[in-house]
């Protein structure tokens, strides 16, 4: 059952038309690869879905649900919009941790100020940040930082950090995780540090949403692969598919340059 | 000998007022600043522009012009509304004054600051369900406190000198005080003054060092 569908989405910024009747269902437990060139649309999308931008046109729907139409303004109420947001995880490129904050806080934080609205807080207090820390903790040891839990950001690697934003975005159990191009950031040897935690994930059935570069990655751990090309969905089906066998010259082209690209640069 | 040590008495009876006069102003000014600096960030732009006048001209002009015109002007005007007679009023009206002027420089520097944090620091907090309030407080305010205190130190220690230009309002401060006595012929006081300022200025240094410490712990 499609716990998330995505209905005629278009979006411009100004002129530039940026996505345009993207269509596309997710199931639970099934992970979806994004792939494209630069400028296709892809973040767009995820931003989207995430409610930092707003599409011109469609609807997303999740668990039945509709929780944003761009004919019905009462789906878009700036109060209820926060709550909604909560729905999807996201994982940005550039990690955006929270300086300030040990590696522990930075997963624990957003989940402490969410406990705040729970009626039951003042009397409970000490039991439910108990149980949020001890959250946290396990998150962050599924991701391999028990060992890191008060360093700061900056103390440690890129690959690290990276996997601290997995586990913060994990933290509010979203019923989607979307991640960013998640290791366009890194140096090459730390992308295979936070690709095994996504890889873990999907293995665990986790519902996601991965654009991204890396395109072994891609068809080893998707379920499905959707190719955008200039703000549309050009094809989309199984990895085997998508990559042996693409339907579309655009995706074939797409792909072709990508293994030059990458025969080149070895 | 003893009339020496009268002298240093008076002097640091004077410049009580200096220290009180910049307490206060730091006291209401900081956090005056800091809505005015939201102010000229409003997304309503008569707002913005009105916001971003009064700040131009305030900083546009000499503060010593500004003393003047806030404790004569409403006289001159024959407002309804005048100061307290007396050292009371003279040094209200400095105090409003200074509080004006330098909420609208921290403004700046505030503004300077919020803008600097990347983005992606607040789209991080809105992805995580935070309120707006909760990003500027939680994620965003310690980050733009360290970045600003540089410049906020400058200006704090340009106050503690400024302070002095109270006497142009007749409000009866450490310069004004040791003037007495170099109108008399006796110079010596006026340059005692300027330990008085060195002495505050050094404290001040010492504390604001530490405060950067204290937030070297993180990088922003």
């Amino acid at each position: 059952m499609a716990i998330l569908e995505v209905k005629n989405i278009e979006k411009s910024f100004g002129s530039l038309q940026v996505l345009q009747k993207i269509d596309f269902s997710l199931d639970k437990g099934e992970s979806i690869a994004v792939i494209g060139s630069s400028g296709s649309g892809k973040t767009t999308l995820l931003r989207c879905l995430n409610f930092l931008e707003r599409p011109d046109k469609g609807s997303i729907i999740v668990n039945n649900q509709v929780i944003f139409d761009a004919m019905d303004p009462t789906t878009q109420r700036e109060s209820e919009v926060r709550k909604k947001r909560l729905h999807f995880g996201l994982v940005f490129q550039n990690f955006n941790l929270f300086p300030q904050y040990t590696v522990l806080k930075n997963v624990t934080l957003a989940a402490e100020l969410l406990a705040k609205e729970r009626p039951n807080f003042k009397q409970d207090r000490k039991a439910i940040l108990k149980e949020i820390e001890e959250r946290g903790k396990s998150l962050l040891s599924q991701v391999g930082l028990s060992d890191k839990l008060d360093s700061y950001p900056h103390m440690i690697s890129g690959g690290q950090q990276q996997r601290v934003a997995i586990a913060r975005a994990l933290a509010l159990e979203p019923d989607i995780l979307c991640f960013d191009e998640p290791t366009s950031a890194l140096d090459p040897e730390l992308t295979g540090e936070v690709l095994k935690v996504i890889r873990n994930l999907a293995e665990y059935n986790t519902t996601m949403i991965i654009v991204t570069h890396e395109m072994d990655f891609a068809r080893d751990v998707a379920d499905r692969i959707i190719f955008m090309d200039d703000g549309v969905i050009v094809e989309q089906g199984p990895p085997q598919e998508v990559f042996t066998n693409p339907k579309e010259e655009r995706t074939r082209q797409f792909l072709s340059r990508y293994k030059n690209d990458k025969g080149n640069a070895i | 000998m003893n009339q020496i040590l009268v002298i240093i008495n008076r002097l640091s009876e004077s410049f009580l007022l200096n220290c009180k006069l910049f307490a206060l102003t730091l006291l209401f000014s900081l956090p005056l600043g800091l809505v005015i600096a939201f102010g000229s960030m409003s997304r309503f732009r008569p707002l913005r522009w009105l916001v971003r006048t009064i700040v131009w001209v305030v900083r546009g002009t000499p503060l010593m012009l500004q003393l003047m015109i806030i404790f004569y002007g409403p006289g001159l005007l024959e407002m309804s509304f005048s100061w307290p007679g007396g050292d009371s009023g003279r040094f209200l009206a400095a105090t409003v004054a200074f509080v004006i002027n330098y909420a609208c420089y921290f403004s700046e520097i505030y503004r300077g600051g919020i803008e600097s944090i990347p983005r992606g620091q607040y789209e991080a907090g809105l992805v995580l369900g935070m309120t707006k309030s909760q990003i500027f407080f939680k994620v965003t305010l310690l980050q733009v406190i360290k970045r600003i205190l540089p410049p906020v130190g400058n200006e704090v220690i340009t106050l503690v000198k400024d302070t002095s230009l109270a006497r142009i309002i007749a409000n009866k401060e450490i310069i004004m005080m040791a003037g007495e006595y170099s109108s008399r012929g006796l110079i010596w006081p006026l340059f005692a003054t300027g330990i008085y300022f060195l002495i505050f200025v050094g404290v001040l240094t010492i504390l604001l060092d530490w405060l950067e410490k204290k937030l070297s712990y993180f990088r922003a």
